[in-house]
């Protein structure tokens, strides 16, 4: 009945406001950065564009496809994310079998995860892992920015609980059947397991994509940079001379329009696949938090 | 024997993960040594002289790290915080909305910003906040205000710190509470419709304590991270007029530790947050464990 009193209605037209600017208020900044992106130098020099580009011109990002850096450091964020997001996903898809297993089926399972619990909650800090990068020779190396992360404990969890929603009398069944335990994980486990992939693959490529402090830390030079760390150097920094690029690519990339443009192409691929991978990640999440 | 027979594809498949553990968790931890020595990286650990507690003795003597170290504190208790209020009210307010289009819509663009890295989101704070034309000190103009140095003024930065965090994360922080909300038993409203009592009652008597077991969670949870104020957004916002402020435990650690070269003192303070921050997160699953009946593995 209180769907029609008047404060209700009141408090409803108020809330639905209030909500349509919330929403918006998250996206504002980035409308603003298109807009920039796509307007005249002179008229983003001067603060003129606010939401709507103004003397349109797609100028800009013309001027960052032709940077060879950028697109370089791009295909390497590419390389990164895809085979990094493999090799978790693989690993953690592995490890967490088992470990979805009580104690009294497989013996041993609880070493293992207070092995993973331990490594969670506890580290050696930021100074012992970038010595240990350099005493396994991983500097200026792909695989410094593949390898350190690979296991992904929290997805690991993520994974286990998942699997253990799935009813045991399927895995009963394929192993009675006289499956293994790899058979049984590759071809009854991974077809029912779509949406925790999905989750995974999101957090995942999101990581990867996002990542820039290792990059800045453990390559040698700007020109191994992945895309997210190129960007902390020009953008955030401004530091064009660790770039060693010539005159005219340093006077194009310090244009405010150029660093609209790279910034919106630095956050285009997670704007694409986060509309289709957010139905999963949201029960994902759930999964994985809120647990009786 | 027989039990090693039949579980060996199991250990085989936790193997991979281990060797990966081993490498990067378990060495670096063992590496932590350096904390008690004068580590210099020609003579290695075995080489390094032992200097015993002094590098702690420096971190509780030096005026910056004691400076670090409340900075730290300051911050991410402000941060966890309002990071479970905004959430816990929000998710409120969007439960009364009955219109799933426009409901699944806010959702879409309130969970966006967690997604974004500090470093996009640093690059168009730095635009829209600057002092010279960005679109928040022109929007202020527009009511007299301003403009305000946001991130060039060591008080503005803190604050800029805490509420742009609430912006980035507080509609991924909803999610759980929405879950919860979503299963509460309808008969108690019913109920409580039957004897009467307004929404506001309802969201009082109902609501509210149906959301306190996922709260009490969240916010235990978020005890262990104490010590972190948050690297990325730091390092991404924070330039020589605000250090005094706007340092914090990780961005001391890789000044000192790395870009300074002190690697015996950086490794004693990242030492020492990570075991303060060890002790706190077992405290609070603990916690969680007993007050809501929270298990993670």
């Amino acid at each position: 009945m209180y769907h029609k009193t008047v404060s209700y209605r009141t408090f409803s037209v108020f809330n639905y406001v209030l909500m349509m600017l919330v929403a918006l208020l998250c996206i504002l900044p980035l409308v603003h950065v298109l807009a920039v992106s796509l307007s005249a130098k002179s008229a983003a020099d001067g603060n003129l564009v606010s939401l709507w580009p103004v003397h349109f011109t797609t100028e800009a990002y013309q001027k960052t496809i032709n940077n060879p850096a950028f697109i370089r450091s791009i295909g390497i964020s590419v390389l990164r994310t895809v085979s990094g997001t493999a090799l978790t996903l693989l690993l953690a898809f592995l490890a967490a079998y088992p470990l979805s297993r009580e104690n009294a089926q497989f013996k041993g399972r609880n070493v293992y995860a207070w092995i993973f619990i331990f490594a969670m909650v506890f580290n050696g800090g930021l100074v012992p892992f970038y010595i240990m990068i350099q005493k396994l020779h991983l500097m200026g190396t792909f695989a410094a920015l593949v390898l350190p992360g690979a296991v992904n404990i929290y997805l690991t969890i993520l994974m286990m609980n998942f699997f253990r929603g799935i009813p045991r009398e399927l895995e009963e069944a394929s192993l009675i059947d006289g499956a293994g335990s790899f058979r049984t994980l590759f071809s009854v486990f991974l077809p029912v397991s779509k949406p925790a992939i999905a989750t995974l693959s999101l957090f995942s490529i999101v990581f990867h994509w996002n990542s820039w402090f290792d990059g800045l830390l453990y390559m040698n030079q700007p020109s191994q940079y992945p895309l997210a760390t190129f960007l902390q150097t020009v953008i955030i920094q401004q530091d064009m001379t660790t770039l060693s690029l010539d005159p005219k690519t340093m006077e194009l990339i310090s244009q405010k329009t150029v660093n609209a443009a790279q910034i919106f192409i630095g956050a285009l691929p997670v704007l694409l696949i986060y509309p289709f991978l957010q139905k999963y990640f949201v029960k994902g999440l759930v999964i994985g938090s809120v647990k009786e | 024997m027989r039990q090693l027979k039949r579980f060996w594809p199991l250990h085989l498949m936790v193997l991979p993960s281990l060797v990966f553990l081993l490498l990067f968790s378990y060495l670096p931890m063992a590496g932590a040594v350096m904390a008690f020595q004068d580590y210099k990286p020609a003579l290695g650990f075995t080489g390094s002289a032992w200097v015993g507690f002094d590098n702690f003795r420096l971190l509780f003597e030096r005026e910056d790290s004691l400076q670090v170290i409340w900075n730290t504190l300051l911050i991410a208790v402000m941060k966890i915080i309002f990071n479970l209020l905004v959430p816990f009210a929000f998710a409120i307010f969007l439960n009364e909305i009955r219109k799933q289009l426009f409901k699944r819509f806010v959702q879409t663009l309130v969970y966006l910003p967690h997604f974004l890295s500090w470093v996009i989101l640093g690059g168009i704070l730095i635009d829209i906040l600057s002092t010279d034309g960005g679109l928040v000190n022109r929007a202020l103009g527009w009511f007299g205000i301003g403009p305000v140095f946001f991130l060039g003024d060591g008080s503005w930065f803190r604050f800029t710190v805490i509420v742009s965090d609430i912006w980035k994360e507080f509609g991924y922080g909803t999610i759980v509470f929405l879950a919860a909300l979503a299963n509460i038993n309808p008969s108690l409203y019913e109920a409580a419709e039957v004897d009467g009592a307004s929404r506001w009652k309802q969201t009082l008597n109902i609501t509210v304590p149906s959301l306190m077991p996922i709260a009490i969670v969240v916010g235990t949870l978020a005890l262990g991270n104490i010590l972190n104020a948050g690297f990325d957004q730091i390092f991404n916002l924070y330039n020589p007029l605000v250090l005094e402020k706007g340092d914090i435990i990780d961005t001391f650690v890789y000044r000192t530790g790395i870009v300074s070269g002190d690697m015996g003192l950086g490794t004693a303070v990242g030492l020492f947050k990570s075991v303060i921050s060890m002790i706190l997160i077992v405290i609070s699953y603990r916690l969680a464990y007993k007050l809501a009946n929270y298990r993670i593995f």
